[in-house]
């Protein structure tokens, strides 16, 4: 299993990261918060940690802590546009219910 | 489900808690929003794809139309079409020089002009939060969220009366102003420049029909206006309309109607644009009459045609530099802002000018609100500590008490942070050796008008005659606003100082009040003033004649004490009064009764330092 990043979200994150001009890839993770219990994250890494996993995805180095794959594990990262608005979205299969706007979730 | 953005190692935002912030560029012609997305600064589009919002509001009778919708309606409603409302922020109908030309009915109010619609009196305020309001729903339509704030750009050359309109329009239109930036220096961070090395950096903004240079200063993070120059009626519709009048000549067109001129306006402006890329522009249009004009321009031609207007922005650049007091080789890099800059004969003029190659890889019709973006997010908490910067001003002068209760002013209004300014003061009495320090801030020249901050004393002064100590007052501002002020005796060194945080409790009305006190009360507080200069000047006075009086009443002639005794009498007296020419005169005709006397005593000591000495002794 592990993460994967859609093509269209590994484009992006590379761009944003050869903007931003540093950084050794993209860490996602959850945190507990939020109105349905967890809540994603979405950083930029600058540095990989001793406990961290590592998925390579379309050529972007995703990076995870190894207490929150458990959650993640099977999601795609997406990268969408709805309207004006642009972001990423976690398509996760680990979700059995989230919250209203689907920003925090559930397992 | 929501879209998320990318954020700083450990700056992940709580959910339904993104700190969304835009950047503002409220133009004279166009406006732009900003953001800052995945570290990235971008301009939000609308759902066209357009990023300039023309800075046009119609008023109907039934509703407003703002941008594209209200630039049509220009030709046919002008009066209730409101143009450039940027020109009218802050400004009273004197202060508009050409009003008599504009289509607008003006209503003179005090403080700020009015415009009087189909959908009633407007103010330049409510005009501008028209624009701004379309703004911020474009943002959260784009963010996803409400703003937390936005930080709005304005001229460096606008003054408090002008920032304090777009602080007022911003909060009609819902949006929590973060702090108004300067337009240079928005566009000098757009282009990072804040986070490079020290120096002074040129920007050189061409817009559609204005022109600003600004030369900035960076040191330590913060940015510094050092001057401003421009040309308020000097842009990119000069340039075409230098075409237009080429194509008239050319053609031999005149007496045209309303519709060819917009045509063949529009023509010029397109060949303009033409040959930003190219070398040369094909004109061709049929006029109503039926009359076809087909001309080719090129770059050559139009350089010669518009010569003159870029030697119009070299001038007040020259000027500018003068102000500053800089050489061309002092300039570290040239920023280019505004669509007119485009033009290759503006890029060579000013690369020339400089001897450098300008800065222009950023879209310059996008820079200065990019920039504002940038400073919004790290307002907004989007950034760690360490990438903090702060670029703000002092609201009101800072200063301290002198004799008679009066402001001496130390740290001008609007002076950047950080800053620090010294000032000599001495002693007033023979022998005083100690003195009292008041920190005040306010515009008024009367203490007593003033907000007092602080009280410190200044011990350990060497005793020596009055005006002989030299105390040096410094006044400090660091980033975070905090005063300190230290006081230094020159020969001794003693010193003494206090820390104060100046804006400390005091919200933006109390600060505009306080100011247009000042302005209301600018005779009073003169007539005030040099009341108490005169005053403390006769009190000076007589104790240095009751001194000298008392040191040599010997070398005084007959009937001379009593005639000085009176006119110190009739000092005193002026002195309770609140005349401050009676005083001034009183004090004059006590300094003519002491004149020859105190000419004895300058030749009685001279004698005395004389006798006994050879010529040769004193030569040496």
């Amino acid at each position: 299993m592990g993460i994967t990043m859609t093509e269209q979200a590994a484009k992006h994150v590379s761009n944003f990261l050869t903007k931003r001009g540093k950084g050794v890839g993209l860490r996602l993770g959850v945190r507990t918060s939020g109105c349905s219990g967890m809540a994603y994250t979405i950083e930029f890494a600058d540095e990989i940690g001793a406990d961290d996993l590592q998925f390579d995805s379309h050529g972007v180095k995703v990076l995870i802590d190894a207490k929150s794959l458990p959650y993640l594990d099977g999601t795609e990262l997406d990268y969408t546009r709805e309207g004006l608005n642009e972001g990423f979205k976690f398509n996760n299969p680990n979700v059995k219910n989230a919250c209203g706007c689907g920003e925090s979730f559930n397992v | 489900m929501a879209l998320l953005q990318i954020a700083e190692p450990g700056m992940s935002a709580a959910p339904h808690q993104h700190r969304l912030a835009v950047g503002i560029d409220l133009g004279t012609t166009n406006s732009l929003v900003a953001t800052v997305r995945s570290a990235l600064a971008v301009v939000l589009n609308d759902e066209n794809g357009r990023s300039l919002l023309p800075s046009v509001v119609r008023y109907r009778a039934d509703g407003v139309d703002v941008g594209c919708h209200a630039v049509h309606a220009q030709a046919t409603d002008p009066q209730n079409t409101i143009v450039s409302v940027k020109r009218f922020m802050g400004r009273g109908l004197p202060d508009i020089a050409d009003a008599a030309h504009m289509p607008y009915h003006f209503v003179d109010e005090p403080g700020m002009v009015q415009i009087s619609t189909v959908a009633g009196v407007k103010s330049p305020v409510e005009i501008s939060a028209e624009i701004l309001k379309v703004l911020r729903q474009r943002a959260e339509k784009s963010l996803g969220g409400e703003l937390v704030g936005a930080v709005i750009t304005v001229p460096a050359y606008f003054d408090d009366a002008q920032r304090q309109a777009t602080k007022d329009a911003a909060r009609l239109a819902g949006i929590n102003v973060l702090r108004l930036l300067n337009e240079p220096t928005a566009a000098a961070v757009a282009y990072g420049l804040d986070n490079g090395s020290e120096g002074v950096f040129a920007v050189f903004d061409l817009g559609g029909g204005t022109f600003d240079i600004s030369i900035l200063k960076l040191s330590r993070g913060v940015f510094e206006v050092l001057s401003t120059n421009g040309d308020s009626a000097l842009g990119g519709d000069d340039f075409d309309h230098r075409i237009y009048c080429w194509i008239l000549e050319q053609a031999g067109l005149s007496g045209l109607n309303h519709k060819d001129v917009r045509l063949l306006q529009s023509h010029a402006r397109a060949a303009k644009e033409v040959l930003t890329e190219h070398e040369e522009a094909a004109i061709t249009a049929v006029l109503s009459t039926g009359e076809t004009v087909d001309l080719t321009l090129n770059t050559e031609v139009f350089a010669s045609i518009t010569k003159s207007l870029v030697s119009k922005t070299l001038a007040p650049t020259r000027k500018a530099l003068r102000d500053a007091g800089l050489t061309v080789e002092e300039v570290k890099g040239v920023v280019m802002v505004g669509g007119s800059t485009r033009m290759p004969i503006i890029q060579h003029a000013v690369g020339e000018f400089f001897a450098q190659e300008p800065l222009n890889n950023l879209d310059p019709d996008k820079v200065v609100a990019l920039g504002a973006a940038i400073q919004a997010n790290v307002l907004a908490g989007n950034r760690s500590e360490d990438d903090w910067l702060l670029l703000d001003v002092i609201p009101l002068s800072l200063g301290l008490e002198t004799m008679g209760g009066l402001v001496e002013k130390v740290v001008m209004r609007n002076s950047t942070i950080p800053v620090a300014r010294a000032q000599e003061f001495t002693t007033y009495k023979d022998g005083q050796t100690a003195m009292s320090i008041h920190v005040v801030q306010g515009e008024r020249e009367l203490v007593s008008d003033c907000r007092s901050l602080a009280k410190f004393e200044l011990r350990g002064i060497p005793p020596m005659v009055a005006g002989a100590a030299r105390i040096r007052v410094t006044f400090q501002v660091d980033a975070d606003g905090l005063l300190s002020v230290m006081a230094r005796e020159q020969s001794t060194g003693v010193e003494s100082s206090v820390t104060v945080k100046p804006s400390y409790g005091l919200s933006d009305e109390q600060i505009t009040q306080m100011l247009q006190a000042s302005h209301t009360h600018a005779k009073d507080d003169m007539l005030a003033r040099a009341l108490q200069e005169a005053r403390v000047e006769g009190g000076r006075l007589i104790e240095a004649v009751e001194a000298a009086l008392e040191e040599d009443a010997h070398l005084l002639k007959e009937g001379e004490s009593d005639k000085i005794a009176a006119r110190i009498d009739a000092l005193h007296e002026a002195i309770k009064g609140d005349d401050h020419r009676l005083v001034t005169q009183a004090l004059e005709a006590l300094n003519h009764a002491t004149e020859s006397f105190a000419a004895r005593r300058m030749d009685a000591s001279v004698n005395k330092a004389l006798t006994g000495q050879k010529l040769e002794e004193l030569e040496n």
